[in-house]
């Protein structure tokens, strides 16, 4: 199976401060990927080269095999959205406001949005539950809710992959199990190629197709995400003593930290 | 009905409630100034063609200077709704960020060599030197104080106070080695709508329409540039090409205001604030309700200008300063007190 979105021995630098080395990813169509690692391990500085945000000091990302920095911006926006892991609006916007900007890649900047682009909202919304709320101000709704709102501006850009910077960041976890649901359910069903970073062991294992472990800026593991969410890759990568059990439904390997409460007692 | 249909009705109602209230406003402020002249009056002297001393005063004294308070109150407040969303600062403003004082400085320089707006539509020596001028020092405040992703809104008016500072003293020192001008350039500085002329409104108004409607045009994209720069990328625009086009567009009225009626502070700060306490954040929505404001700020400040202290004008950018300066404190307490604000 061909790639949509690949990385080739990408790295990345700030300044002189080496971000990310040998980064290779080949994300196949219609499974979703997740970046694992500690904070500073090159997560959000990969997914932001995957979204041609940051150009890299040497490799290529490449978009059904082109290198997307020989595409023009705006054709590559209506094939990739992109999640960014934080941002704030600095005065009061609306729900309805914020999710339409979504279809900026499609529209323009100066012609008048249309009803293709309500549809976007209203389904985006939708799939993120908060229908109804289109009228409402960013600033009354709760943290949940906000990362909701930029995730349907995501899902309104009708891209076929999305990127995600901690989709799950904020959420509780009923909102995060239907969060990554509709995620799965996009990829496996709709065939949306799904990127993302998290913390989330669990979360990995249950709905992941493929993981990448990094560590400092460099791709210690990957694979399915069943083999690479070992006991020893993981302590490896995050530099904490974990065990793995299987799930009691899915058997799919959870990874549990060990504490020092057994040398305590 | 929807909840799209109320609020865009709600807007739609609005607007036109302000534009009525401006064009009233317009409309009574022909009866205010030193010179009594009664309604009836002054409806049949507007009625007739005769040619009279107090319909010289109508016509060629109070309506220009009517229009150019509007026009001079539209681009300001334009200017400081872009500018704010420019920095993601709630609290940038052309005087704040030192637009003003470049356009000053600018101005200055051509009033001294003696050139003018001479070049049909307003592109002469002196609008040119003043958008030159606002264009360095905007372009400076923003290196210094906006450049680099971990400043903060602080930095950006510090560096905007400190180049207003150097670019003032400049002004200053040009007037002093020029003192035969000094009475000119003095009165022109603190806010000179009370020598306002058909020639400065000819000149000075489609310049400044020309920023607003450039800025309105953008307001799609000025929306997504106050989240941030990764934001406006990832939506499949140019960052730096939409900056660049924005400061462009907001210098230009900027400048033409400048040029026109001097330094006339916090009316693009106020206005602003005051129409998205109204319409919201949209810009498509809150340009045009703030350019409404502005206009009817800066109308109602020349009129209390004109009348407070009869016979004797207050310089306008006293009365703005006096009732913006306050405002901006308050803006500034609430933003280092609100969770996520000032850092």
């Amino acid at each position: 199976m061909t790639a949509v979105l690949a990385a080739q021995g990408v790295a990345c630098a700030y300044g002189d401060r080496e971000a990310l080395a040998a980064f290779d990813l080949a994300a196949a169509p219609g499974t979703v990927t997740a970046l694992l690692g500690a904070n500073g391990a090159g997560k959000s500085t990969a997914l932001r080269a995957l979204a041609r945000l940051h150009k890299p000091r040497h490799g290529a990302i490449l978009l059904d095999g082109q290198d997307v920095w020989r595409l023009r911006r705006r054709a590559f926006v209506r094939r990739v959205a992109f999640l960014p892991q934080t941002e704030t609006a600095p005065w009061p916007m609306t729900v309805e406001q914020m999710v339409l900007l979504g279809r900026l890649p499609h529209r323009g900047w100066l012609l008048p949005y249309t009803q293709a682009d309500r549809a976007a909202l209203a389904r985006a919304l939708d799939q993120v539950e908060l229908q109804g709320l289109g009228g409402r101000d960013l600033g009354s709704l709760s943290g949940g809710e906000r990362r909701r709102v930029l995730l349907a501006r995501a899902l309104a850009q009708d891209a076929a992959v999305l990127v995600l910077d901690e989709p799950g960041a904020h959420l509780d976890l009923r909102h995060q199990v239907e969060l990554f649901d509709l995620l799965r359910r996009l990829a496996h069903q709709g065939g949306t190629t799904v990127v993302l970073s998290l913390h989330d062991l669990h979360l990995a294992a249950l709905f992941a197709d493929h993981a990448v472990l990094l560590r400092q800026g460099r791709v210690l593991a990957q694979g399915p995400a069943a083999e690479v969410l070992s006991p020893d890759l993981v302590r490896a990568a995050l530099g904490v003593t974990v065990e793995a059990v299987p799930h009691p439904r899915h058997g799919v390997p959870l990874i549990v930290p060990v504490t020092r409460r057994e040398a305590d007692r | 009905m929807s909840d799209r249909d109320r609020g865009r009705r709600r807007y739609g109602v609005l607007v036109l409630l302000l534009a009525v209230v401006l064009l009233a406003s317009a409309a009574g402020s022909l009866l205010v100034g030193s010179a009594e002249i009664p309604l009836r009056r002054t409806l049949t002297l507007l009625a007739s063609s005769q040619p009279s001393l107090e319909r010289t005063i109508l016509l060629k004294l109070r309506l220009p200077r009517i229009l150019l308070a509007l026009v001079v109150g539209a681009g300001l407040a334009s200017a400081g709704t872009a500018y704010q969303s420019l920095f993601s600062n709630p609290l940038a403003d052309p005087f704040v960020i030192g637009a003003s004082s470049g356009a000053a400085l600018g101005a200055t320089a051509a009033i001294l060599a003696g050139w003018g707006w001479n070049g049909g539509w307003g592109i002469g020596p002196l609008p040119l030197l003043a958008f030159g001028g606002a264009l360095a020092t905007v372009g400076l405040v923003y290196l210094i104080g906006a450049g680099g992703s971990r400043s903060s809104p602080v930095t950006l008016l510090l560096a905007g106070a400190a180049v207003s500072t150097v670019v003032g003293a400049l002004v200053s020192l040009l007037m002093i080695l020029h003192d035969q001008s000094l009475g000119v350039i003095f009165n022109w500085l603190l806010g000179g709508l009370s020598s306002a002329t058909w020639h400065d409104v000819r000149y000075g108004a489609p310049l400044v329409g020309l920023g607003v409607l450039a800025l309105r045009l953008l307001s799609r994209p000025l929306d997504a540039l106050a989240l941030g720069d990764d934001t406006v990328a990832s939506l499949g625009l140019s960052a730096l090409g939409l900056r660049l086009a924005i400061v462009v567009a907001a210098t230009v009225a900027t400048a033409a205001a400048v040029a026109t009626a001097g330094i006339i502070g916090f009316v693009g700060l106020v206005a602003p604030h005051a129409a998205r306490l109204l319409v919201g954040g949209e810009n498509g929505r809150l340009l045009p309700a703030s350019c409404l404001l502005g206009a009817l700020l800066l109308l109602l400040a020349d009129d209390a200008a004109r009348t407070l202290a009869a016979p004797q004008e207050i310089p306008i950018s006293i009365l703005t300063a006096l009732v913006g300066g306050p405002f901006f404190l308050l803006l500034l307490r609430r933003q280092s007190r609100a969770p996520g604000g000032l850092p």
